[in-house]
């Protein structure tokens, strides 16, 4: 086995046993800590498959903006009460969840590719292509994305906001 | 190089592990923990066909499934916070007033 393929397999398996911590861990900021790791994780693959542009995002997104705001959920809540045993659950769940990952593996083995078919045009995933796709001919996406996130803000703040009286 | 399969059975487990998240625990926060976790896993399959399709869509893809996730935590951890704020729980087996 090449190096990369090494690499893959380690990385692989640290992205497999941090997502399970996350499932697994009874401490809700431990689990967060995991996912924090699951995401750095995923972002050193979307490098690897040459999208560093996503993969920085991913950092600064996910790692970032999002899980911070988890932690700053999690800590303004501080939920002491212990959850509830759940073993029965677990075992459906987990015997649900291996079927679903072999259907999911069967379907998705079965695409053909070429084995390199971008031939390392070293523009791929850069910035520039990235943003040529984006405002070219996923401008209206783009724009109703804004919008999304404008409504999410909004929303946000009239949920969060404590109920007065008016 | 790693070949496309590898990345397609390591997102497909990375995803059931989400769905067992999502499936077991009684923790509202923990849910949407294992809703990001399947959100990234996706995120990955996108990725790997960007890569090996050899066209940019999937990056773009991805950049959306970003934005939207952003949005879903904010609203989802906003819905949370309230949640808590009338029950004092997170246990979501709790809420069932719509229950029949």
């Amino acid at each position: 086995m090449d190096a990369p393929t090494l690499t893959f397999l380690a990385l692989a398996t640290l992205l497999v046993v941090s997502s399970l911590l996350v499932v697994l861990l009874p401490n809700v900021v431990h689990g967060a800590m995991a996912l924090v790791t699951a995401l750095l994780i995923i972002s050193v693959f979307f490098v690897m498959l040459q999208a560093p542009m996503v993969g920085v995002l991913q950092v600064l997104v996910y790692a970032g903006a999002i899980m911070v705001l988890f932690l700053f959920v999690i800590m303004f809540l501080n939920p002491a009460a212990p959850e509830r045993s759940h073993r029965v659950w677990l075992g459906f769940a987990g015997l649900l969840a291996v079927l679903l990952g072999a259907l999911l593996t069967a379907m998705l083995i079965k695409t053909e590719t070429a084995a390199d078919p971008i031939a390392s045009t070293d523009l791929f995933g850069s910035p520039e292509m990235l943003a040529k796709s984006l405002f070219g001919d996923f401008v209206l996406p783009f724009e109703i994305a804004s919008i999304l996130l404008l409504v999410a803000i909004v929303g946000a703040v009239v949920l969060a906001l404590r109920e007065r009286r008016l | 190089m790693v070949p496309l399969n590898y990345y397609l059975i390591l997102s497909a487990i990375v995803f059931a592990i989400g769905v067992i998240g999502v499936l077991t625990r009684r923790n509202l926060i923990v849910v949407l923990m294992s809703i990001e976790l399947m959100l990234n896993a996706v995120n990955l399959t996108f990725i790997a066909f960007s890569r090996f399709l050899g066209s940019m869509e999937g990056q773009v893809a991805v950049f959306f499934v970003m934005a939207v996730a952003a949005a879903e935590a904010v609203i989802g951890l906003a819905i949370i916070i309230s949640v808590y704020r009338h029950r004092q729980s997170l246990d979501p087996q709790e809420m069932q007033l719509l229950k029949w």
